[in-house]
C-alpha cells in the first residue's frame, strides 16, 4: 500500500531517540545474519527518508541475502542495480523524475532516490560511476556505501576497504605468509570530498552511532544534488565475533580512531560524535588493540602487527593534514604560505 | 545538422513531411526529436556517435528537450538509461564494437528486466586489433539476451526503425529493448535524403510510453527483481521467451500501421526482397552490403542470371516463417555475413547458421551456402560479389555441396 505524498516534505534532524519515526520501512523478510549491522544501516536510512523515496540496491549482502522474491522488506519502491551500477542508478532514476516531472509526465513532487552499494560494488568496482555522479549537480540522490570491509556475500573475500592484515578467504594465513593482505584501507570518503566540491554532503557514519547517522542521511537528502554517506558496518561473519558485539564493535572502530565521524557540509568539515570528542581532548582514544583482540580476523597478529596498525592510525591523527580525513601532510614551511593551521582542536582556544 | 531541402521550412515546425540530407546517424537524431525521448546517454565510440553528436546540437538549439546525460563509460551510459526507463522515461542510448561489449552487463539485465530501452549498435570491428569500419559481432553478441534486433540498410530506413523500435518495444505484450543495427560509416556517416515526418503523423503511430503497474515509484512500491533462484528463474525466462514470440505479430502490426501513416516499409516487415519474382538463387544478407550486392544482381541480370536478393530486416524475433515462405522458392541461398563465428559448424557465419536452422525442418531445402565478407568495413566489391554469384550458382546446379566445402573467405589475401 502506498503512502501518500506529503507535498513539500522536509526531513528536519532528529533531536534524539524520542524524536525517530515510529513507521518502519523495512520490515521482515531479510534474510541477513544474525547480527548483521548493514541490515540496520539499512532500516535506519529508510526510517530516516521516509516513504515518499526510491532504493537502488546494488549487488551484494543488501540484494542476495536482503531482498527475496515474494518476501521483500522493502515497504517502498526498490529496484536492482549491478554491482558497479549504484552511481549510474542514482543517477538515471534522479534524470528520469526529473525530466518527467519537467514535462507533466508525472506529478511534481519531492520524491528521495537512494542508490546502496557495498565496499566492493562502491569502492573497488563502482567508484568510477560514483565519482561520475557526485559531479552531475543538477540531479538529486544519496549514495551510501555500507562497508562490511569485504564481498561479504560471496564468501568474505578481500576488497579495497578490507583492513590491513585481516584474514579474508582471499588472504588466509599460512606457515610461509602470516600476512597475505598487506594493503591500507582506501579512504573513500576523504577522497570523494576532496575531489567532488560540487557535491553538497559527504559523510561516514556508523550505524552503532544511529541518530548521528539518521541525521546524516537526512541532512543528504535535504541539501539537494548529489551527496554520499560511507558507513562502517560489522559482519559476524566476516570479522568472525559473536553476533552480539555488532554495535559495541562500532564503537570500538570509532573510539580507537580507525573510522572518524564526520560531514563534509558545503566544503566546511565537522567531525560529529565521539570522533569530535577525542579531536577536541575530551575524550582518549582508545588504544587499536582493544578493537583487534575482538575479531577473529586479527587472531594471527603478532604483537608486531598491532604496533604497525597502531602507527598507522597514530599518523591519521598526528601527520595528516586533517586528523582521519586528508592523508598528505605539508612541510613545516610552506604552513604559513598554505596558510595551513596545524593546532589541534583542542589546544584552539574558543572566542569568549 | 540536417540540410533542408526544401527552402524556408524548418523539419522541426513543419506542418508537411520534408526532405533532408542526413547522415543514419542525424535520422537517428531527428526519430530521437519525434519521439520526444525524455533521457539519453551519450560516451564517445566511433562510428555510432555521430547521433548523440547530432542530437547534441538539437538538444543545444532548443529543439527537443531531453536529459543528456554524458556517462563516464558505456556500463554507466546504459545502466542509467535503464533506470530511467524504469521510472517511466521513454530512453535512447547507443554504442559500438567495445563498447557495446564494455556495457555488455547492463545490455544483459535490462533483456532481463524487459525494459524497453532503444539502443542503436553502430557496428564496428571489435579490437584487436583495431579497425573503425562495419562489422556485426557487436551487435550479434547480445541476440541471445532478449533484445530486439532490426537491422537497417539505409538512413531513411534507420529512422523508421527507430520510430518502429519504441512503438513495438514499450507495447505491453511485448516490453522489451530494442537495438537496431546501423553499420558503421556506411550508414552512420553517409548522407542521403531522407524523409522526414511530420510530428502530427508520428504522435499518431507512437503512443505515450506507459509502463503501467511495473512503474516504480512512491505510488506503486514494487520491488523489482529481487533475487529468486531457481525457485522462479524458469517460470521469468519463460515469460521473456513469450515476449519474444508475441513480438512478431506486433512487429506486424506496427508495419502495417507505418506503412498506412507514412507510406514506406515494403510489403514484409521483416524481408526486403529484390528482383526475386523468378530469381533461382539469392544472395541473403543484412544491413548496408545489399547495396553493392543489387548493383552486381542489376549487372548480372543484364548478363541474363536469375539471381535476387532476400535482405533480412529484423534478425531478433528471427522470422523463421517468412523465410521458409521466401527462401523454399530457390534453388540456392549464398548467405553473406559481415560477422564470424570461429569454430561454429562449417566455420560458417552467425546469419548462416540462423538460416540453415530455419530451413532445416523443410522436408526438400535449397542449397544454403556461407560467405564471410566484408569484414572490418572492407567494402564488398562487384569482383566479391561475382565470386559469391558464381559458387552459389554451381550449387544451384549441381543442387549439394562438396564434401567438406565448408564456408569461403571472399577477398581475403592468402
Amino acid at each position: 500500500m502506498a503512502v501518500a505524498a506529503t507535498p513539500n516534505a522536509t526531513l528536519p534532524q532528529i533531536k534524539g531517540v524520542k524524536d525517530v519515526p515510529y513507521d518502519e520501512l523495512f520490515v521482515s523478510g531479510h534474510r541477513t545474519c544474525q547480527g548483521c549491522e548493514s541490515a540496520l544501516v539499512m532500516r535506519h536510512m529508510i526510517k530516516a527518508a521516509g516513504p515518499r523515496t526510491i532504493v537502488l540496491g546494488s549487488t551484494g549482502c543488501m540484494y542476495v541475502a536482503n531482498t527475496t522474491y515474494y518476501t521483500t522488506p522493502w515497504v517502498v519502491p526498490w529496484m536492482h542495480t549491478q554491482l558497479g551500477a549504484a552511481g549510474s542508478a542514482a543517477l538515471g532514476t534522479s534524470a528520469g523524475l526529473k525530466v518527467l516531472m519537467r514535462k507533466g509526465k508525472l506529478p511534481n513532487e519531492k520524491i528521495n532516490v537512494i542508490a546502496f552499494c557495498g565496499d566492493g560494488g562502491g569502492a573497488d568496482m563502482g567508484l568510477g560511476a560514483i565519482s561520475a555522479t557526485l559531479t552531475h549537480k543538477e540531479y538529486n540522490s544519496l549514495i551510501l556505501l555500507y562497508d562490511n570491509e569485504s564481498y561479504a556475500n560471496t564468501d568474505i573475500q578481500l576488497s579495497s576497504m578490507t583492513p590491513y592484515g585481516a584474514i579474508t578467504t582471499f588472504s588466509p594465513t599460512g606457515k610461509a605468509k602470516r600476512l597475505m593482505h598487506t594493503r591500507w584501507k582506501k579512504n573513500v570518503p576523504g577522497m570523494l570530498a576532496a575531489g567532488h566540491p560540487e557535491s553538497r554532503y559527504i559523510a561516514a557514519a556508523c550505524a552503532g552511532y544511529a541518530v548521528d547517522l539518521m541525521n546524516k542521511i537526512r541532512r543528504a537528502l535535504e541539501v539537494g544534488g548529489p551527496t554520499f554517506i560511507h558507513t562502517i558496518d560489522p559482519c559476524p561473519k566476516g570479522w568472525d565475533y559473536h553476533p552480539q558485539y555488532s554495535q559495541e564493535l562500532g564503537h570500538l572502530a570509532v573510539e580507537t580512531g580507525i573510522w572518524p565521524l564526520y560531514e563534509v557540509f558545503d566544503n566546511k568539515l565537522n567531525l560529529t560524535g565521539p570522533t569530535r570528542q577525542i579531536a577536541e581532548g575530551r575524550k582518549k582514544r582508545k588504544p587499536v588493540v582493544e578493537y583487534l583482540k575482538r575479531q577473529g580476523r586479527f587472531a594471527h597478529f603478532t604483537d608486531e602487527d598491532v604496533d604497525h596498525f597502531q602507527g598507522e592510525v597514530d599518523k591519521m591523527w598526528e601527520k595528516w593534514l586533517i586528523p582521519g580525513v586528508i592523508p598528505f601532510t605539508i612541510a613545516e614551511k610552506d604552513r604559513a604560505l598554505l596558510r595551513v593551521d596545524t593546532t589541534p582542536l583542542h589546544e584552539v582556544k574558543k572566542p569568549a | 545538422m540536417a540540410t533542408i531541402i526544401e527552402k524556408g521550412q524548418d523539419a522541426v515546425s513543419s506542418q508537411i513531411e520534408v526532405e533532408a540530407l542526413v547522415t543514419g546517424c542525424e535520422a537517428i537524431a531527428e526519430a530521437i526529436r519525434l519521439a520526444d525521448v525524455d533521457v539519453m546517454a551519450a560516451y564517445p565510440i566511433r562510428p555510432y556517435d555521430g547521433v548523440m553528436q547530432a542530437a547534441a546540437k538539437l538538444i543545444a538549439d532548443g529543439k527537443m528537450d531531453v536529459e543528456y546525460i554524458v556517462a563516464d563509460g558505456e556500463h554507466s551510459q546504459f545502466e542509467i538509461v535503464k533506470h530511467a526507463c524504469a521510472v517511466g522515461a521513454r530512453v535512447f542510448v547507443g554504442s559500438s564494437g567495445v563498447g557495446w561489449f564494455y556495457a555488455m552487463e547492463a545490455i544483459a539485465v535490462t533483456g532481463g528486466l524487459r525494459l524497453p530501452v532503444v539502443a542503436i549498435c553502430g557496428n564496428r570491428a571489435l579490437d584487436d586489433p583495431g579497425a573503425f569500419g562495419t562489422e556485426h559481432n557487436d551487435s550479434l553478441a547480445v541476440r541471445d539476451l532478449g533484445w530486439l534486433m532490426p537491422w537497417a540498410e539505409t538512413a531513411q530506413e534507420s529512422l523508421d526503425l527507430a520510430l518502429m523500435a519504441w512503438r513495438v518495444g514499450e507495447d505491453k505484450r511485448v516490453s522489451l529493448p530494442v537495438a537496431i543495427g546501423l553499420d558503421g560509416a556506411f550508414l552512420t556517416h553517409s548522407q542521403t535524403i531522407v524523409k522526414i515526418p511530420t510530428q502530427d503523423a508520428v504522435n499518431k503511430f507512437l503512443p505515450k510510453y506507459d509502463l503501467g503497474n511495473r512503474l516504480l515509484h512512491p505510488d506503486n512500491p514494487i520491488t523489482i527483481a529481487p533475487q529468486v533462484d531457481q525457485d522462479w528463474l524458469m517460470e521469468i525466462r519463460r515469460q521473456n521467451d513469450a515476449a519474444m514470440r508475441r513480438a512478431q505479430d506486433v512487429i506486424r502490426e506496427a508495419h502495417a500501421d507505418f506503412k498506412r501513416l507514412f507510406g514506406r516499409g515494403g510489403d514484409n516487415p521483416f524481408l526486403d526482397e529484390y528482383m526475386t519474382d523468378d530469381a533461382e538463387y539469392v544472395f541473403f544478407g543484412q544491413g548496408t552490403l545489399a547495396l553493392p550486392m543489387k548493383v552486381a544482381i542489376r549487372r548480372l541480370r543484364a548478363q541474363g542470371h536469375k539471381v535476387g536478393l532476400v535482405r533480412l530486416k529484423w534478425f531478433r524475433p528471427f522470422p523463421t516463417a517468412d523465410i521458409v515462405k521466401s527462401l523454399l522458392r530457390f534453388k540456392a541461398i549464398g548467405v553473406i555475413d559481415r560477422d564470424y563465428s570461429f569454430g561454429s559448424p562449417n566455420y560458417g557465419g552467425v546469419l548462416y547458421h540462423e538460416v540453415r536452422s530455419a530451413l532445416y525442418s523443410q522436408p526438400k531445402r535449397p542449397v544454403v551456402l556461407s560467405f564471410i565478407a566484408g569484414l572490418g568495413g572492407r567494402e564488398i566489391d562487384q569482383n566479391m560479389a561475382t565470386q559469391i554469384f558464381e559458387k552459389t550458382k554451381q550449387a544451384a546446379e549441381k543442387g549439394s555441396l562438396d564434401q567438406g566445402d565448408t564456408c569461403t573467405w571472399i577477398g581475403v589475401r592468402e
